[in-house]
């Protein structure tokens, strides 16, 4: 795989058209989408346009931006003027977005193509991809086996080598848990770091947008695209995005890592020994490992599954029938929402419509949603008094390696407890990335976590760099 | 917390939700988002009386700007992925019952 960066290089100097990268992608996703449903729709004919377009502004001697000609895949929960976006969901098939979505037109302003939407879990509520309306995504790894979820088909594109650079957002762990399953590199940026204009919402205090890559550089540049302030995001951090690229190699020597039992226990021994080895690796590169508890982070998997579907309920209101979407016509316009709602959403997202509304209604707010808001409240303090003590965390991303399909399927709690080690950073809004290090079972790819304050993300790419060299990965 | 979620909760969320449920999805429903918020129920572990509540990771206040005019989508662009729409507006089935 050639890497984005080298990509951009090329592009920009001149080595290699855009045109001939997109058509090296688009040969790639025509050889393997049929098996393993990537994309739900590429936009052949839009990138070839972009791609020539680019090669023309070369010539001229424009400069192209630092994401010169690179092939992106896009999850089908950002929004592209004149492009499917379904979320998965059968609710939404046939939409076509009058806008885009800020990240979009930061990477296209940036030279990047985009070349198609990518499957997903229904309003990116799973962590297999099974709960697409369009079929499950396989693992490039082991088409036997899920990528993961819910940005399955953003993190099966990068890894089958579809495209260098993937988007995905991730609201519990939907960015990082694939990007572990398929053996890549995934990041969840702090709160408020990149705009969600354009993007879907699920769940808006903990929703992110943020990228994929099989490289930390790689995952840097992109990132550093995406990053800065957006007046159409109300949540967008005021600063201008932050320098990531130049500090990739700046190394963890003397840096303070807390390697967090609550973030690995109940792992399998596969993910165990490569938290254990992502260890091994900072010491020897010159850092300190500082063991840590933080009972807090055991129960955040009970708040999100209450925080989460509350704002689930509430967000997902707008899919009503009445302005964009699908409709099933009824007698009069309560009948007819409830008919379109219901043969327009999967079971997932019912379930989780359900109990939001539960755990927001009258008599149970103070016992389900009240509680896990303190919860929220508590685990942010514990990571705060963690990072008083150390400068990052480390853990596992996910308990086990990506598991096959229908293993889960029909146990929402089994389900959910893969997001268990991925949680409470949301909670928090804090940043967190998934490296792949070591393999575990029939050689499948295992992710370590590193997490950091909020802001963190250079020093956080620093110290992923360091696990990329010890792994030999140049 | 309270006891286990009944069966006509569930029916009663599920229209609350507009979402309308077989017997045999209540039945799964009902068993299913028991087991989770029995799950929910280790929070009971610890003393919140005095915890202050957070919604917002970084306690997000309203942001404003100046009352400037600027270009917003095209009505009719944004009509033409309505399921239905009349006379420039998004249409719906009759909401009241028919004039005597």
């Amino acid at each position: 795989m050639r890497s984005a960066t080298q990509i951009a290089a090329d592009v920009r100097s001149g080595t290699t058209s855009a045109s001939d990268e997109l058509e090296r992608t688009l040969s790639v996703i025509d050889e393997r989408n049929a098996e393993l449903n990537v994309f739900l729709y590429v936009d052949v004919e839009g990138a070839r346009a972009a791609a020539a377009a680019i090669d023309e502004r070369v010539a001229r001697g424009d400069d192209v931006g630092p994401l010169a000609g690179v092939p992106i895949a896009i999850k089908d929960n950002l929004c592209q003027v004149g492009i499917p976006t379904t979320c998965s969901s059968k609710i939404l098939e046939g939409w076509l977005p009058p806008y885009d979505a800020t990240v979009i037109k930061k990477i296209v302003a940036a030279g990047a193509v985009p070349v198609g939407k990518t499957n997903l879990d229904e309003f990116a509520m799973g962590s297999s991809t099974e709960n697409s309306a369009f079929g499950p995504t396989r693992n490039p790894r082991d088409p036997s086996r899920v990528p993961g979820g819910s940005s399955g088909g953003s993190a099966a594109a990068v890894a089958a080598d579809m495209t260098s650079l993937a988007l995905g957002s991730d609201t519990g762990g939907s960015i990082r848990q694939p990007a572990a399953l398929c053996g890549i590199v995934g990041v969840k940026p702090t709160y408020g770091l990149v705009s969600r204009y354009g993007l879907v919402a699920f769940a808006s205090s903990l929703d992110q947008i943020g990228p994929f890559a099989q490289s930390v550089t790689d995952a840097a540049l992109l990132l550093e695209v995406l990053a800065g302030h957006d007046p159409r995001d109300s949540t967008s951090l005021p600063e201008p995005a932050p320098s990531l690229v130049a500090h990739v190699n700046d190394g963890v020597v003397g840096k303070k890592i807390g390697l967090v039992r609550e973030l690995y226990t109940g792992a399998n021994d596969d993910v165990l020994a490569s938290v254990q080895a992502a260890a091994d690796a900072f010491r020897a590169a010159g850092a300190e490992i500082v063991e840590l508890s933080i009972p807090e982070l055991s129960l955040t998997l009970s708040a999100y599954y209450l925080i989460a579907p509350a704002e689930a309920s509430s967000n997902l209101a707008r899919f009503d029938g009445v302005r964009y979407g699908r409709r099933v016509d009824g007698d009069d316009v309560t009948a007819m929402m409830e008919a379109t709602r219901t043969a327009g959403f999967g079971d997932e997202v019912k379930r989780r419509i359900m109990l939001g509304t539960y755990a927001l209604s009258a008599g149970y707010y103070d016992a389900y949603y009240g509680q896990a808001l303190k919860v929220r409240t508590l685990t942010i303090e514990a990571f705060t008094r963690a990072y008083q003590q150390v400068d990052l965390l480390l853990g596992a991303t996910t308990p086990g390696v990506a598991f096959k399909f229908g293993d889960k399927t029909d146990d929402p709690m089994a389900m959910y407890l893969q997001d268990v080690f991925t949680i409470p950073t949301n909670l928090a809004g804090d940043p967190a990335l998934s490296i792949p290090l070591g393999t575990g079972d029939e050689g499948l790819p295992v992710g370590v976590q590193l997490l950091g304050p909020g802001r963190s993300e250079a020093q956080l790419f620093a110290a992923a760099r360091v696990l990329e060299i010890a792994d030999g990965r140049s | 917390m309270s006891d286990a979620i009944t069966r006509e909760e569930v029916a009663k969320v599920a229209r609350l939700a507009r979402l309308s449920l077989s017997e045999t999805e209540l039945d799964t429903f009902t068993e299913q988002l028991g087991q989770i918020l029995e799950h929910a129920r280790d929070m009971n572990s610890l003393d919140l009386a005095n915890v202050v509540a957070t919604a917002h990771p970084f306690g997000v206040t309203n942001v404003v700007r100046d009352d400037i005019v600027v270009e917003s989508l095209d009505r009719d662009v944004v009509l033409a992925m309505a399921p239905d729409a009349r006379d420039h507006r998004f249409a719906v089935p009759r909401i009241l019952g028919e004039a005597p």
